[in-house]
């Protein structure tokens, strides 16, 4: 099938739309903002009148935020989301991509440029007269959480050990952030899998394209993935390895959404890599439910907030995460049931939908907040930058607890 | 009893009917048209929605292919704002003898309808959900027309003129004095009244109704074959050109993007009623069937309505009564006063709606000559009220309408993008009460939900508007949901059938529309 037969498809889910409205009441950029028009009308409904080949009229879908929530909670399994990226994607085609988005949708290319002068790049970033520049000659809003380059990467450190020799193998894939930016989590993922007897081989990779489409920019973004799951198949030797990740919106995409979103459902290498990669969360709890996961945790006597973020949501897992933080003795968590954080990847630092990405995590900063919690824990590194940069707590993967429960030391920060 | 007087009555308000007091007005000639429904409620309003080239005639009937390509290059300068230039392909898929495409192109190439071959792999970039297995592709000119749109305009620019439109009127006797037709007695179905319309002649444009019509005149013969076709609308465009199978004329062979959905047409079947609108469950497999053919995946995809049409097929006595397509689609003019030496009576049937205009064109010829007056036909040239700009439609306008005022206009139909303001305007110039006349002006309830969440709203605004009681309000929704429910239910299955159970909650378990008061 050509993926433009695949795309048709995928559309045509719009026939299963009973307009029930539950979509439009889950979506939390419709409540926030009068500039989107809700996800039934801007997906199913809109997708009525849109013709292959004529031009698009509806620039309102530009502020789907593409959390997915609609898709998730449609009873008829409507793609909404996915629609709706379609539509965005036309109509980023259409009207030219702006030099912004060229910019914030590549990590990889930032991450490269930045991390060799991170402490120049990190105070630049953090003065307010570039700030107020960057707002006007980029449109990246002035406020906006940014994150600080770590000054060195995880593959450089991944590639200076080897993991111990096991059976059991994972492949890692920790994603651009954890590569230039959080480089300690990576380093916490391999110490708690190596803990629990894998061996964790760190392939070269990229970005898997998921900023790029979202952003719209369809064909970046399919080089972008397709390049990733090569190099992580490349590593899949044995019927049994498979493939762990802690950032939850890449693996997400790696999972489905570029299968979905980009029409790549019947490329075999992505849909090996698809079967074969896990949550790192998802996978540790699979190890406990089969009784092989450690538990040799130490008390943590403390609060902890945990936001399972929209992308980890349409993995359809359930919340791994918070089971295994109950896991560990005397850690007092505390469930938030706000739906979004407002950053949707990139969408939150946007200029013109700062304010909209603030409105949408009210909710969920509040909740933080009333929560007593000095520390968040949630799986996406984009919405832990939010809701740091909105609470003023700090915000850490779910693993940093499990890396302390298992007493596992100190990484290098 | 209110008589009237006028140069011509014209009996029937669909496209052909509509475009002879489009056609005579322009004459300077002073027209009453008479309906018994509403405009287009008729066989025009239930067709596929197609504009021909000619490419599907272009083998078995030339001069009906030289008839279109004529006809669609007319239309399109004078109803563009009726049409979309979607363009045709005629498609050789695996199921189509292969032979029969040069025959299609010769054909084409004899009758002078523009046809370009094109790669499959081009068919396939183009109309992403045809069959793959499709080996050869022809482009050609068909595009469609909403036909309600068109034969409003055709009514309109008439009463421009001072013609005289009056619907829900039916024709309950002939006037004839001798050999010389006077005009007709009406009734006035909503208000009751009877009145006569005195004519100097009186044209029968009534399709597979004229020979009721002809026999009312006392004139013997006039048999027209009614030929029953139906047609499924699904529930968005899976295709955006007319796609057409590359065989001689069968079966479920044409699949037509009209506005937010497309329709597949359609069957035959001889019927001794016009009247009849039976759909047979075997009609309908066959159909879904049919789709698969051009559409693979056709079957899951999600069929709206269904509805039948019935076909004014003149006699020809060379045919077998069966297969009602090999009787002639050309149109019949007869001129009683030349077969029957009836003076002041013409009537015109069969045809398609395609060549409405040239039908109509000839028809006014008729009354002229019958007149002894010579008057210039226009209408090849004169665009019709709202396409004057010459600028076709296009789909997504309702939805860059909606786009330009996101936030201040309120949509009571969500899925046809119908705006309150736009409903309200359409109550206070028609002054309908009838939800479903309403309907086929802005197509309210025609979506998805097929007024499920629409039509208690539009409800809502009818009775504010027009201080209208509530009794008669909810008779206008029962009969709007008993309406819908009839195209519906002989396609139920799938997601049609998850939206019928929502709508069943709403209007059973919410209003409980059984028991309102009326």
């Amino acid at each position: 099938m050509s993926d433009l037969a695949e795309l048709a498809l995928l559309r045509g889910s719009l026939d299963h739309c009973i307009k029930c409205t539950i979509c439009e009441t889950a979506c939390p950029v419709a409540a926030a903002t009068p500039l989107f028009p809700g996800p039934k009308y801007a997906g199913p409904q809109s997708e009525r009148y849109r013709v292959l080949g004529e031009p698009s009229v509806d620039a309102s879908v530009d502020y789907c935020s593409g959390c997915g929530i609609c898709s998730q909670v449609c009873p008829q399994g409507v793609k909404i989301a996915e629609i709706n990226a379609q539509a965005r994607d036309k109509l980023k085609r259409q009207r030219g991509v702006p030099l912004r988005d060229r910019i914030i949708t590549r990590p990889t290319w930032l991450g490269r440029v930045g991390t060799p002068v991170a402490p120049l790049a990190n105070l630049t970033l953090r003065l307010r007269p570039t700030r107020v520049l960057a707002q006007r000659l980029l449109g990246v809003h002035r406020d906006a959480a940014l994150p600080r380059f770590a000054g060195r990467r995880f593959s450089r450190w991944a590639a200076a050990r080897s993991s111990p020799r096991s059976a059991r193998r994972v492949v890692y894939f920790h994603g651009c952030g954890t590569e230039y930016y959080e480089p300690w989590e990576g380093e916490k993922v391999v110490a708690i899998l190596e803990h629990n007897g894998f061996e964790v081989i760190t392939p070269r990779q990229d970005c898997c394209g998921l900023p790029l489409q979202s952003s719209g920019l369809f064909d970046d973004a399919r080089k972008a993935v397709l390049k990733l799951a090569r190099a992580l198949a490349a590593h899949l030797d044995g019927e049994e390895t498979i493939i762990v990740g802690n950032a939850t919106s890449c693996t997400l995409m790696l999972k489905r959404e570029a299968r979905e979103i980009l029409a790549l459902s019947e490329d075999p290498t992505l849909r090996l890599v698809a079967e074969r990669t896990y949550d790192i969360c998802e996978l540790l709890l699979e190890l406990h439910h089969r009784g092989e996961l450690r538990t040799d945790f130490r008390a943590l006597p403390e609060t902890v907030a945990y936001h399972a973020p929209c992308q980890q949501q349409g993995h359809w897992i359930g919340k791994p995460a918070l089971e295994l933080l109950e896991l560990i003795p005397e850690l007092d968590v505390r469930e938030m049931d706000a739906r979004c954080c407002g950053i949707a990847g990139t969408y939150g630092i946007k200029a013109e939908k700062y304010e909209i990405g603030m409105r949408v995590g009210q909710e969920l900063f509040s909740q933080v907040q009333a929560s007593g919690a000095a520390t968040v824990a949630c799986d996406s590194e984009t919405c832990r930058w939010q809701i740091a940069h909105a609470t003023r707590r700090e915000a850490v993967h779910p693993i940093d607890y499990l890396y302390r429960a298992y007493g596992l030391g100190q990484p290098g920060v | 009893m209110v008589t009237l007087t006028t140069d011509v009555l014209v009996i029937g308000g669909g496209a052909t009917g509509a475009g002879v007091a489009w056609d005579a007005s322009l004459r300077g000639l002073d027209v009453v048209l008479v309906e018994r429904h509403d405009l287009a409620q008729g066989t025009s309003g239930r067709f596929h929605g197609m504009i021909h080239s000619g490419g599907r005639y272009a083998v078995k009937d030339p001069l009906a292919a030289r008839e279109c390509i004529a006809e669609n290059r007319i239309l399109r300068r004078i109803a563009a704002d009726c049409m979309e230039d979607t363009g045709g392909l005629f498609v050789t898929t695996p199921h189509d003898d292969p032979a029969f495409a040069e025959r299609f192109a010769q054909g084409c190439a004899q009758t002078g309808v523009p046809c370009e071959e094109i790669t499959p792999a081009q068919a396939l970039r183009e109309e992403p959900r045809l069959h793959p297995g499709i080996s050869r592709a022809f482009r050609v000119p068909d595009a469609n027309i909403d036909v309600w749109k068109t034969v409003w305009a055709l009514a309109h620019g008439a009463q421009q003129h001072g013609a005289r439109i009056l619907t829900y009127h039916a024709v309950t006797a002939i006037l004839r004095d001798g050999d010389q037709v006077l005009g007709a007695r009406v009734h006035d179905q909503r208000g009751g009244e009877d009145l006569e319309i005195r004519a100097r002649v009186t044209v029968n444009a009534t399709g597979a109704w004229a020979g009721r019509i002809a026999e009312l005149a006392g004139i013997e013969g006039v048999r027209v074959f009614p030929g029953r076709g139906i047609m499924i609308a699904m529930n968005h465009r899976l295709v955006n050109t007319v796609v057409n199978r590359c065989q001689m004329p069968t079966d479920g062979d044409i699949i037509v993007p009209i506005r937010t959905v497309s329709v597949i047409g359609t069957t035959d079947h001889h019927t001794d009623d016009p009247d009849d609108q039976t759909v047979e469950q075997r009609e309908v497999d066959q159909m879904l069937d049919d789709g698969e053919k051009l559409v693979p995946g056709f079957r899951q995809a999600r069929a709206l309505r269904v509805w039948t049409g019935v076909r004014p097929l003149f006699e020809d006595a060379k045919a077998a009564d069966t297969d009602t397509r090999d009787v002639t689609r050309a149109h019949a003019l007869l001129d009683h006063e030349q077969r029957d030496a009836v003076n002041g009576f013409v009537t015109i049937t069969g045809g398609k709606l395609t060549t409405f205009r040239l039908m109509a064109e000839q028809t006014v010829d008729a009354v002229c000559r019958q007149l002894g007056e010579t008057r210039a036909c226009t209408t090849a040239s004169e665009p019709l009220p709202g396409s004057e700009r010459r600028e076709h439609y296009r789909l997504g306008e309702r939805l860059a309408r909606k786009e330009a005022d996101l936030n201040g206009e309120q949509l009571i139909c969500e899925c046809e993008m119908v705006s309150r303001q736009r409903l309200e305007q359409v109550i206070a110039r028609t002054g309908s009460t009838d939800l479903d006349d309403i309907r086929r002006q802005l197509r309210l309830g025609m979506g998805p939900c097929q007024g499920g969440f629409c039509i208690y709203r539009a409800t809502g605004v009818l009775h504010a508007r027009d201080g209208l009681g509530a009794d008669q309000a909810d008779a206008s929704l029962m009969a709007f949901l008993q309406e819908r429910w009839k195209g519906v239910w002989p396609v139920l299955h799938g997601d049609q059938l998850r939206q019928a159970r929502l709508d069943e909650w709403i209007f059973h378990g919410v209003l409980d529309v059984e028991h309102l008061p009326r």
